[in-house]
């Protein structure tokens, strides 16, 4: 089978080891292509590291500096009689190598901030969590009862989404001098841009995923003598709910995407400010930590989302959950037309 | 026209054997359980108003199996989905038990073509679902669902979400579930449509079964004359364009039923009458070869 199979059939999906395999290498690919360009030296290395100055007034050790004015230097010295130079080729400070972040994962946790009563990375993380925590539960407690509503009643619908769909046209950022004003310099206007950011977009998203509900099952409910608050709770909601689920992922992302502004609003805080002080230092392996860091916390949170979601919705194909199945034994059947 | 069931020698559709003429008599001094009167349905269209439905009246008895058929567009679906209120009415009453319906509610229950099992429900609890709102304790809701679904034979399926059954046992369990709120009358939208035809054959005669053996009134839209004939006491014909009752046919086959009389002369003749009563402006030779065709293979 694996020889015969063929890598372009138009909408099959390949065998699930090839899945695995294909999954595995959209990661390796990127890193390999990294690692060639870090440890490569004649594929780029643009510049040159000095290890010992020799007779040169201009150059320290360990500064960088073009290949072209390395050669010149040295060149100029060569013919003046001077000790040329020796350094070694290396690229931009701004591209560290795949091993270098990879230490920086570890050390940047572990390194004690540069000034008393600055805070440490793991603070600088968990506060960036906390604010997107806050500026998307926030915007959930609010954005999908509201959704739900639009999707359900044409009167909240016409009342609320024409406006919702004017107001998500506003750039979030440019919310904040206001939220600053308002809110204070504190964490508040920060949360404030996420809840902006996610707010309006939720409402929309969540009345149209709402409307997707099959409409012959209210239907059925109601000839079952079900009326509107059973309708909306135990009929309509339970329906979407894998989607609204979904829906809440993917709205978590895009919360993710408001924190980097969010958080150089008023006082720069969190893994934003880590980011910039890093980039001031030209620590950039620690910048390259902070921002997968973020991807970790992203990809991770949406893959135990996922699990749990797979979990709660095993209905969806008729599965049972791992969570009835630890309570309940379920009868052996065999099938029948 | 009428020359071709004389050609085959078949009696007239209104020729009724002593036991089925008793049967029906009997039936038709049962009180009269849904009362359809002057039912009008109109929408709006670009081109002004369309009449869908023009004064449809007739009258179901206690424990009677009506079927209404007719042409595509003549509206047998509205008529029902306006029994259950889930249209509303343009003019005209719809009277359960003398009194009109004005929003849906479990004494009219309904199966319908497509399947409307909850699929986030187990089976017990989708036949629970009505139990539950009409204020029975957990307790007796379980053990009338299992009555229920024992009655359509899916007992030992209570457990299973509605992905895992075929697609007949999912009728099965949406007839349970409409049955366990003791409906004043069952509405059946199609409720076999979606079924390849062994599966519906096997449904036909489930359904008999449960009609048989509970005190229920059917009205069942089909497009399947043969269906048609075989599940009902009496057929109601719809024309189309507008809607109208074009003729309230009696159904001359004996009880019980069963897939036999399918080529029983009086089946025949009768699923002939419903056959020109819906293509009426069909070519009469077009329809002699369909009739010749149907008689000599038996099927529709």
């Amino acid at each position: 089978m694996s020889t015969q199979e063929k890598w372009f059939r138009f909408g099959k999906n390949l065998s699930p080891k090839r899945q695995r395999g294909l999954t595995v290498a959209s990661f390796m690919l990127p890193l390999i292509l990294w690692s060639a360009i870090s440890y490569v030296p004649f594929i780029w290395h643009p510049e040159v590291r000095i290890s010992e100055v020799g007779d040169t007034i201009y150059f320290d050790v360990d500064d960088r500096i073009d290949i072209e004015t390395f050669q010149l230097e040295n060149q100029n010295m060569v013919e003046a009689g001077s000790v040329p130079m020796v350094g070694e080729r290396v690229n931009p400070v701004y591209f560290p190598a795949p091993h270098e972040v990879t230490k920086a994962l570890y050390s940047a946790f572990v390194t004690e901030p540069r000034r008393d009563g600055e805070p440490w990375f793991h603070e600088s993380v968990a506060h960036s969590v906390r604010v997107v925590f806050w500026g998307f539960i926030l915007s959930s407690i609010f954005g999908v009862p509201v959704g739900i509503l639009c999707g359900v009643f044409n009167t909240f619908s016409k009342l609320t989404e024409p406006f919702v769909e004017f107001f998500r046209y506003f750039p979030a950022p440019v919310f904040g001098a206001l939220a600053v004003a308002i809110l204070g310099i504190n964490d508040a206007p920060k949360v404030a841009i996420i809840f902006i950011g996610t707010f309006f977009q939720q409402v929309l998203v969540i009345a149209n995923t709402t409307r997707t509900v099959d409409f012959s099952l209210v239907e059925a409910a109601q000839t079952l003598g079900a009326k509107p608050g059973r309708l909306l709770f135990k009929v309509v909601i339970p329906s979407v709910l894998p989607k609204l689920y979904m829906d809440m992922r993917i709205l978590l992302g895009w919360a993710w995407t408001y924190l980097i502004v969010a958080e150089v609003v008023g006082t720069s805080t969190g893994i934003s400010w880590f980011i910039n002080q890093q980039a001031k230092y030209r620590m950039f392996e620690n910048v390259y930590a902070a921002i997968l860091v973020l991807g970790f916390i992203g990809l991770g949170t949406d893959m135990i989302l996922g699990a749990i979601g797979r979990q709660l919705f095993a209905w969806e194909d008729g599965r049972r959950s791992a969570f009835s199945r630890l309570f309940r034994k379920t009868k052996p059947v065999a099938a029948e037309a | 026209m009428m020359d071709v069931p004389n050609k085959l020698n078949l009696p007239s559709y209104k020729e009724q054997a002593p036991d089925v003429k008793a049967r029906l008599d009997e039936l038709k001094q049962q009180p009269v359980v849904i009362e359809v009167e002057k039912l009008v349905k109109e929408f709006p269209t670009e081109e002004g108003v369309r009449r869908i439905l023009d004064q449809v009246s007739f009258n179901v008895h206690k424990r009677e199996f009506m079927s209404i058929i007719g042409p595509s567009g003549c509206g047998k679906s509205t008529v029902i989905r306006m029994m259950a209120c889930l249209e509303d009415i343009t003019d005209g009453v719809i009277l359960v038990d003398g009194s009109p319906v004005s929003e849906p509610g479990a004494d009219r229950g309904m199966v319908f073509q497509k399947y409307t099992l909850f699929p986030w429900l187990t089976v017990m609890k989708n036949v629970m679902f009505g139990l539950e709102i009409s204020g029975k304790s957990k307790f007796d809701a379980e053990r009338e669902a299992l009555q229920w679904l024992d009655i359509v034979g899916l007992e030992p399926y209570a457990d299973l979400y509605p992905a895992q059954l075929s697609g007949g046992m999912q009728q099965r369990v949406a007839i349970a579930r409409a049955l366990a709120n003791k409906p004043k009358v069952l509405l059946m939208d199609e409720p076999f449509g979606a079924l390849d035809a062994q599966t519906r054959a096997k449904m036909q005669a489930y359904l008999l079964q449960i009609w048989e053996k509970i005190d229920i009134t059917i009205i069942f839209i089909t497009h399947d004359l043969d269906e048609a004939v075989y599940l009902s006491d009496r057929v109601l014909v719809l024309e189309a364009n507008p809607g109208r009752v074009r003729e309230l046919v009696e159904i001359p086959v004996s009880h019980p039923r069963s897939p036999d009389q399918f080529l029983s002369p009086e089946f025949l003749t009768t699923k002939i009458h419903l056959e020109e009563l819906i293509h009426p402006s069909a070519e009469e030779s077009q329809d002699e070869f369909e009739v010749v065709k149907m008689a000599a293979t038996g099927v529709g």
